[in-house]
């Protein structure tokens, strides 16, 4: 539907625009020597109510070929046949009201009079159309940027949930509540290590906390966040928990957005070494170099063991924030081999100022 | 079970979960509690069903994500006398554990009273002869809507897992079905209908009353008269198809 009939609101100010349209009409009916100024107002004023709709039709030759993205000579030929018909049609339609209101006793002899007539109007009718069609472009044009912006908003939300689906996640309940439970059996048997497990519970949670704000931390400080972590894991799962870095200095200074690696960390102590009766080693390593920021997280797993729910959500959510940011530029591969867990991570090496 | 008045046998306990601290502090609230006796612990799932076989415990304390096997499977493996308490931090399995009708659900963190509430639970139980329904069992070892990933199987103290990709067919023999793996067959009390309904329906078709096959193991179709036929599979042994699991192979076989 045409999108000056879709709303009300636009139809009467569309309507007030035509107006001086009926002086100009009026005016070409009552030049010298044509007709009679009340037969020219008779005639434009249903005349140019009529073509103020018949204009609207514009709006699909227009939606049609849009003038960017389309052809000159198919353009043309298909906006000149409009015109052409339109044109017509009215010219028609004035004849007719022509013939009608001269058979009023005040308007005798108008169909003869209308006659010498016919060729201007179908003229106005041409160019009439030309202005139509330009400002069906117009709207087109409005519409058009309208939509960009909308979903250009719709993306930024789009951005914004997913990094807010990682804060929240961030804080797994879970972790959480195992934690607890861990220090509750500690608080007795061993008191010192109770409290060092609330202080570095503490510090993981004050850290996760301090992230949400940020739009880049640095990898150091992402490793940081995951030794927090990794030192809360590992009173609960003991020797099982083994963890190997390999990080060099300038990758650790690189910035990427924050929670990159510790939704993966925590995958692979989760859905890897806690699969397994005997643990194992997590190694995570960084590197930069040739412009680029390399991530590498390996753990084993048990090839056989049960499945643990939840395990794509953090993948995917990594890999959607990674799309977001870097777009094309990012590299992200998630890789079961036989008995153990590969993710690599490439971006754009981005060094702070 | 119960002496006479005031003297009860002491109930016997196993605590399974694969956390050292969890297991401390389960330990030490049981031991605290009046006629409970811990004999175990265990840090898997099959070890878990060794010990269970082993110990004959009267209540078992499960924790749900486990190396080996989890809790939802040991406790398909466990005799059905004995009482299972789920001790978890997972609080979504809470739905499935009332299913498989546990004695209990405890989540972690638990205070000391909570598990001598499950415990007094689980003597009720006991006192009232009740186990747990091999119905809701069947419930309640998957997830709905999800196919079965493997088929865990008890010999003895002995635990086989079967991926369900690898299990060729499977036979109804009595009140058990045997399971045909790599030119193996392991035996496992269930009916051929609970199995079959558990299984991918778009990889594995009943094709006989007491038989069922995988379609990528089937290596072709002999005709044996009267509209019936006989499966051959892969590794050459044969599957009897009644003239309905025939028109059921055809249909998935396009």
């Amino acid at each position: 539907m045409h999108p000056i009939l879709a709303h009300r609101g636009r139809l009467l100010p569309y309507l007030a625009a035509c107006a001086p349209l009926i002086a100009i009409l009026t005016a070409l009916f009552a030049r010298p020597g044509a007709l009679f100024l009340g037969e020219a107002i008779a005639l434009a004023v249903p005349l140019t109510l009529a073509y103020a709709f018949m204009g609207l039709s514009a709006w699909y030759p227009c939606r049609q070929f849009p003038l960017n993205r389309s052809r000159l000579l198919p353009l043309v030929l298909t906006h000149a046949a409009a015109a052409g018909l339109l044109s017509a049609t009215w010219v028609g339609f004035a004849a007719l009201l022509a013939g009608a209101l001269g058979l009023l006793p005040v308007f005798t002899g108008l169909q003869a009079r209308f006659g010498t007539q016919a060729i201007a109007l179908f003229a106005s009718g041409v160019l009439l159309y030309l202005l139509a069609a330009a400002l069906n472009y117009v709207l087109l044009a409005l519409e058009a940027a309208s939509e960009a912006e909308r979903r250009e908003a719709e993306l930024a939300i789009l951005a914004r949930e997913a990094e807010l689906a990682v804060l929240k996640a961030q804080i797994r309940p879970h972790f959480l509540f195992n934690s607890l439970n861990s220090i509750a059996s500690l608080a007795a048997t061993d008191p010192p290590r109770a409290e060092q497990m609330c202080v570095r519970l503490g510090e993981f949670l004050r850290r996760s906390l301090a992230l949400g704000e940020k739009k880049s931390i640095s990898v150091g400080e992402e490793i940081e966040l995951s030794r927090a972590y990794l030192a809360v894991e590992a009173l609960r799962y003991g020797s099982r928990l083994e963890v190997e870095e390999d990080l060099d200095e300038r990758g650790q200074r690189c910035l990427v957005p924050p929670l990159l690696l510790q939704p993966l960390v925590e995958n692979a102590v989760r859905h890897g070494i806690a699969t397994r009766v005997e643990g194992g080693t997590l190694r995570v390593g960084v590197a930069c170099g040739a412009g680029r920021l390399r991530i590498l997280i390996e753990n084993p797993l048990d090839p056989e063991g049960p499945a643990r729910p939840g395990g794509g959500r953090g993948l995917a959510n990594v890999r959607q924030r990674l799309a977001a940011r870097y777009g094309e530029d990012a590299l992200f591969a998630a890789k079961r081999l036989a008995d153990r867990y590969l993710v690599v991570i490439s971006v754009p090496a981005e060094l702070p100022a | 079970m119960t002496g006479p008045t005031g003297d009860v046998a002491p109930l016997k306990v196993l605590i399974v979960d694969d956390e050292e601290p969890a297991r401390a502090i389960l330990r030490r609230h049981l031991e605290a509690l009046p006629g409970v006796r811990v004999a175990g612990e265990c840090g898997d799932g099959f070890e878990a069903v060794r010990a269970a076989t082993a110990l004959s415990p009267d209540v078992v304390f499960l924790d749900i994500e486990m190396p080996k096997l989890d809790g939802f499977e040991v406790l398909e493996l466990l005799d059905r006398s004995i009482a299972p308490v789920f001790v978890t931090a997972y609080d979504e399995h809470a739905v499935r554990a009332f299913e498989v009708a546990a004695v209990d659900y405890v989540l972690k963190p638990f205070a000391a009273e909570r598990i001598a509430l499950a415990v007094d639970r689980a003597r009720a139980r006991r006192a009232a002869g009740t186990s747990v329904s091999p119905e809701g069992l069947k419930a309640a070892v998957r997830p709905a809507a999800t196919p079965l990933a493997r088929i865990v199987v008890r010999d003895g103290s002995r635990v086989h897992v079967i991926p369900a990709d690898r299990l060729d067919a499977a036979e109804a023999q009595d009140d058990y079905v045997a399971l045909k793996t790599e030119g193996r067959t392991y035996l496992k009390q269930q009916t051929l209908t609970s199995l079959a309904a558990a299984l991918d329906p778009a990889r594995f078709v009943r094709v006989h009353r007491s038989h069922l096959l995988r379609l990528d193991a089937l290596a072709r179709l002999e005709p044996l008269g009267a509209g019936s036929h006989v499966a051959v599979l892969a590794d050459g042994s044969r599957v009897p198809v009644s003239r309905e699991g025939y028109a059921r192979l055809r249909e998935k076989l396009g």
